[in-house]
């Protein structure tokens, strides 16, 4: 099999896993047509490969939480470290528990973080007690998330009925 | 002075039976909890740049007539669309026209040839409307029964035992609904061989052709040079691009075919609906990756199914086209009409019984894939509890 048809192949597998992971081996085989030792192999070795980093649900965290939930994105402006560029600070924010989500960015800013907290205070607290003053930190802007309509490619208000009205064909 | 609507109805309207696709609706829509196999369209939502782009001409006030054959740069980009997706070469001006969807080319092909006492040849199991078209247009419809055994095809010696120096037209419903039966080059170049020396015309209702699965991509009737000229390329946005609601379809033939068929149209329908044309002219320049997103879905769903069907006992031949399948009922010992009555009052599901598309269809029933899979593996598990305990 060639790389390009490997790579297919474990593109579909994780599309799936990506749209259900609760799907067993077994109808992954069915929906794709492979072989059912096939679609374990796949799995394993981009599990192995630290591809898929684990297993999870799409969540709504406003519906989860209630009005208590407040996530925030923040925009870290940083100084790169001397021989370890961006990868030490990146390190030093993603330990924080608070911090679902980092990425270094192209543009004004640096990271891009996204913060989980309880309320406005906690996150506020958090960006000024231990983001700020982090000695690379040059500055910081927070964005508080209002309301969240799409999040990982999932619609969070999606209507689940089928609209489709009777039709003769 | 009450009237007597019977009497003042047209006899052959009366006549026609209603189609049996939706009275097994009606009964699961009045149900908690019911879920269908039954719809024949698509469950994916317009992509959206498609949308945005009728959106867009309904913000820029296009919102008159188109001329009747529908806008000049859709149909230049249908003959795009046909010669990079199907090696097709048709010219804009005189061989394309936009219609009210794939129904309304039909409805024009057959009105448009079909006079009193010629016969028009139909494969069943096949799609509801060609039968009672022909027959408002005084023709007479002569049914051929495509076989589980030949793969549902219409092979090239029933047909040639089907003509008759009274034949005017071949329908060839392939990619076929409701079998999933498609027809393959070869299989075309027989029947060609068949209709090169007769007059019989071809109405090609090619709806499904994006929607075909394994190796063979879909592979026309028109494609054949000698058969190019008798085709009417029937086709649509429908299936392809899931844009049902917007009514769209066309018809490509020979100009001197299309001067008659526009004609009708001109005088029944006008034009296509103007948004909806604005949106197909983005859906036949950027929409072949989403065609393949949704084609690549609903694979899926069908190995889902046909598996599914053959491990509970029910032989379910493999569809190559379209979004059914068609799996034979007949080890139940019921007919298709008490297996689809039975399977709704006891276990919910709603399936269409393949009588609906024609006599010889019974003894089987048609399940559409075009739902989720969740969905198709629940009604899996009640079909097959009806068919273990039935």
């Amino acid at each position: 099999m060639s790389d390009f048809d490997s790579n297919k192949k474990s593109e579909k597998v994780l599309a799936l896993l990506h749209d259900d992971c609760r799907r067993s081996l077994e109808q992954m085989a069915t929906m794709l047509d492979m072989p059912m030792t096939e679609v374990a192999e796949i799995i394993d070795n981009m599990e192995a490969d630290g591809i898929i980093l684990g297993y999870g649900a799409h969540i709504n965290w406003d519906k989860a939480y209630g009005s208590d939930a407040v996530a925030a994105y923040i925009e870290l402006r940083v100084t790169p470290q001397r021989n370890r560029g961006f990868d030490r600070i990146a390190e030093r924010i993603y330990q924080f528990p608070e911090v679902k989500a980092v990425n270094l960015m192209s543009g004004s800013y640096d990271f891009g973080i996204t913060v989980q907290g309880k309320d406005i205070r906690e996150i506020s607290l958090f960006v000024s007690e231990h983001l700020a003053p982090m000695e690379s930190v040059v500055g910081t802007a927070t964005h508080f998330v209002l309301k969240r309509y799409k999040y990982d490619g999932i619609v969070c208000c999606k209507p689940s009925k089928d609209e489709r009205e009777v039709m003769s064909l | 002075m009450s009237l007597d609507f019977k009497k003042l109805m047209n006899n052959t309207a009366s006549s026609i039976p209603p189609s049996g696709i939706r009275k097994f609706f009606d009964i699961a829509a009045e149900m908690e909890d019911a879920i269908s196999l039954g719809v024949g369209e698509p469950d994916f939502v317009t992509p959206w740049h498609i949308r945005d782009e009728g959106i867009y001409s309904l913000e820029k006030g296009m919102t008159y007539y188109t001329s009747n054959s529908g806008l000049k740069e859709l149909r230049e980009e249908i003959c795009n669309y046909l010669n990079r997706r199907f090696s097709l070469k048709y010219e804009a001006k005189s061989q394309v026209l936009v219609t009210v969807g794939g129904s309304e080319a039909i409805d024009l092909c057959i009105r448009s040839l079909v006079q009193p006492g010629d016969e028009v040849i139909i494969p069943e199991p096949s799609f509801v409307c060609y039968k009672p078209i022909a027959q408002l247009a005084g023709g007479v419809p002569v049914t051929i029964e495509t076989k589980a055994e030949n793969n549902f095809r219409l092979t090239a010696d029933e047909l040639k035992a089907a003509i008759t120096p009274k034949t005017k037209l071949l329908v060839l419903p392939f990619p076929n609904n409701p079998t999933g039966g498609v027809m393959d080059k070869q299989d075309l170049e027989e029947i060609a061989e068949v209709l090169k020396d007769t007059n019989v015309l071809v109405l090609s209702d090619e709806i499904y052709a994006e929607l075909t699965y394994g190796d063979k991509r879909h592979f026309s009737i028109a494609q054949i040079p000698d058969m190019y000229e008798r085709t009417i390329l029937v086709s649509g946005f429908s299936k392809a691009f899931a844009m049902t609601g917007w009514r769209l379809g066309y018809a490509c033939a020979h100009p001197e075919l299309i001067k008659i068929m526009t004609k009708v149209h001109q005088f029944a329908i006008m034009s296509a609906p103007t948004t909806a044309q604005f949106a197909a002219i983005e859906a036949m320049r950027n929409g072949d990756e989403d065609i393949e997103m949704m084609r690549s879905e609903y694979d899926m769903r069908r190995h889902v199914m046909v598996k599914g069907f053959n491990d509970m006992g029910l032989d379910c031949f493999e569809p190559l086209g379209a979004f059914y399948t068609f799996p034979s009922i007949k080890s139940t010992g019921l007919s298709s009409d008490e297996f689809c009555e039975r399977c709704l009052r006891e276990k919910k599901v709603a399936v269409i019984p393949g009588t609906a598309f024609g006599e010889c269809g019974e003894g089987f029933i048609r399940c559409s894939y075009a739902y989720s899979i969740d969905s198709i593996n629940e009604a899996l598990n009640r079909i097959e509890a009806f068919v273990k305990h039935r």
